[in-house]
């Protein structure tokens, strides 16, 4: 409340990080709000599960274990204790798992991390390529093609891709292995062991940045189209500056910051497509927990993973927001 | 209405687009007529491949199950749940979106931040919870869609309707006392129509895309036999009968390939200012 209060007198930039923390705060109840719900209104509580988990349990224990949870309080004071228990980093307990929800996202987080970073850098990569070439061979032969190859991208299965890729270079070609991320009981070390985990890593981040790389080559083709148009790009080759130079500086420096956003953006989309991916590949990642979470009606570890990935996006959105303004002073006076 | 046709006639992409579409609504309309029974019933010899027995042209999978059955009934799931997933999301994103817009104040920022929450969570994700939840069937997956699509209309609505209200129009319409409830039905959502027409054209794609992976996953309607789950039928028989996997997911881009064609074709048909960008 302070930061409001005393927001008239900070600095601009100041003013702008304390709107943006405040909204981001705001979505973080909101998100919180949204699964208590979740677990509220599934059939059956954490108790039916622990009593279904023993086997038996008479219905005098059952009301004991929900005295002992909390669960017989109304719903603001089961919210309230919802809360503070986030507040303490909490997110409850896997029965299944015999692990707190945490500890159990913890050590799946690095898998789903490597997987997603180097899709969001293959996507990336790939659309500066493929919208660069779109934007200045425009209406030609090659923009025709990009565009047919991103609506191919737009309307395939994840999941059927992966499939299909597993098909041609696993089993009939033999190049990569199909599934998992490093090869068991190998006993690999060192480089030898990086590039087995490079090949198992191949298939699942093509399949997962396909959809994107349509969707940013797409964004990068209309923005390069938009900054190409404009006047200082004439007086950047007014100058005589090389071709190469006006486009890989000048112009794609611009056309890059929409970008941004929209792979913050897409954060979200990433880690849902993460799902399919991993149970396709046996990847083992927070997604596979996740859909392994399904199977085994752990709604406590299943809505740990949701609340995670929520407040993931919400962070990492609050931040590519913040670099935005970084690499572009302007939004800070809107 | 003629002059939408004509625009969107002059869009090659589109009408293809629509020819597929209205072949797909066809052999889903007429599934019961083409294939009739059971697309679950094991009638052909397992493991048939395409074209080797010509009374099941598109062969049979490791049960024996009519693979042509199946991608007609399968058309029905589709379309059915993409379609009706995109009406229930774009009606409850056209009220909630124009109600915040029209009314602003704390009921824009109560709507706003929890329509913005719902794209907060990872929308597949968010799917596979609801459906987990409530055990699947045709109105659990169709809530689950809902429930990560409503948002984009809605902040879309919005945004619309926040320009509109202050229009002349608008403004004339109130100074001879016409009640909030019929400025929002008359003047406001009918010039906002088109860009949502749009997004729920897309909304069906991407309704369509979450039923099948939701049903890949095995959390489709138990009793109906859509094409994800013909797919992770298939998938077991990857190595030796690929087909089983690839011919389901062919008719999933086909589909979907097709209402985004059309969706790409309304909207240069219905958006004045994109109408010559071809020149």
């Amino acid at each position: 409340m302070s930061a409001i209060a005393i927001g008239f007198r900070l600095p601009p930039y100041a003013r702008f990080l304390a709107r943006r923390i405040g909204q981001s705060l705001a979505l973080v109840f909101c998100t919180v709000l949204i699964t208590f719900t979740v677990i509220n209104l599934a059939p059956g509580d954490m108790v039916d599960v622990m009593a279904g988990e023993a086997g038996a349990a008479d219905a005098g224990y059952i009301a004991l274990l929900r005295q002992r949870y909390g669960l017989d309080q109304p719903v603001p004071v089961r919210l309230l204790h919802y809360v503070e228990q986030l507040g303490h980093f909490d997110f409850g307990y896997s029965f299944r798992h015999n692990k707190p929800v945490l500890q159990l996202i913890g050590e799946r987080l690095g898998a789903t991390a490597l997987l997603m970073g180097s899709s969001t850098i293959l996507a990336i990569t790939g659309a500066v390529l493929l919208g660069i070439m779109a934007a200045r061979r425009l209406n030609t032969a090659t923009d025709g093609i990009i565009s047919v190859l991103a609506l191919l991208a737009y309307a395939t299965p994840v999941f059927w891709v992966g499939l299909m890729l597993i098909l041609v270079f696993s089993v009939k070609l033999r190049w990569l292995p199909s599934g998992g991320m490093e090869t068991l009981f190998s006993g690999l070390t060192g480089p030898a062991r990086f590039g087995d985990l490079a090949a198992h890593l191949v298939l699942p981040a093509i399949t997962l940045a396909l959809f994107h790389l349509a969707l940013y080559t797409r964004l990068l083709r209309a923005s390069m189209l938009e900054v190409l148009r404009q006047d200082f790009i004439r007086t950047a080759r007014a100058k005589g500056l090389p071709e190469r130079i006006v486009v890989g500086r000048h112009a794609l420096g611009n056309a890059l910051l929409p970008l941004v956003t929209m792979v913050g953006m897409q954060l979200g989309a990433a880690l849902g497509g993460s799902v399919v991916v991993e149970s396709v590949f046996a990847w083992p990642g927070l997604g596979r927990l996740a859909f392994d979470a399904v199977g085994e009606r752990d709604l406590n570890l299943l809505v740990g993973i949701v609340l995670f990935s929520g407040l993931l996006v919400i962070t990492v959105n609050l931040l590519v927001d913040l670099l935005y303004s970084w690499l572009d002073p302007r939004i800070e006076t809107q | 209405m003629s002059a939408l046709w004509r625009q969107f006639r002059r869009n090659r992409p589109a009408l293809a687009g629509l020819t597929i579409l209205a072949l797909v609504v066809a052999l889903g309309v007429g599934a019961p007529l083409i294939r009739p029974g059971d697309p679950w019933a094991e009638i052909a010899q397992p493991d048939l491949w395409p074209g080797e027995d010509w009374r099941f042209p598109f062969g049979s999978d490791v049960l024996g199950r009519d693979l042509l059955s199946g991608l007609l009934h399968g058309a029905r799931v589709s379309l059915v749940i993409g379609f009706s997933a995109a009406l229930v999301a774009g009606s409850l994103g056209t009220l909630t979106g124009s109600l915040a817009g029209f009314y602003g104040g704390w009921l824009d920022d109560a709507l706003m931040r929890l329509a913005e929450s719902f794209q907060t969570i990872p929308a597949f994700l968010m799917a596979i919870v609801i459906v987990a939840l409530f055990s699947p069937s045709p109105l659990t997956i169709v809530l689950s869609i809902v429930a990560v699509s409503w948002p984009g209309v809605a902040r879309l609505v919005r945004a619309e309707t926040l320009r509109l209200r202050a229009a002349d129009f608008v403004l004339a319409c109130r100074s001879f006392g016409m009640g909030d409830a019929r400025i929002i039905l008359t003047q406001i959502l009918p010039n906002c129509l088109a860009p949502v027409i749009v997004t729920i054209s897309v909304m069906v794609a991407s309704g369509i895309l979450i039923e099948a992976g939701l049903s890949f996953l095995g959390l489709g309607d138990p009793s109906q036999l859509s094409w994800g789950t013909m797919i992770a039928i298939g998938r077991g028989s990857l190595r030796s009968a690929w087909y089983m996997s690839a011919i389901p997911g062919l008719a999933i881009l086909l589909t979907v390939m097709a209402i985004n064609l059309i969706g790409d074709g309304l909207n240069d048909a219905l958006n004045p200012y994109l109408r010559d960008r071809s020149k």
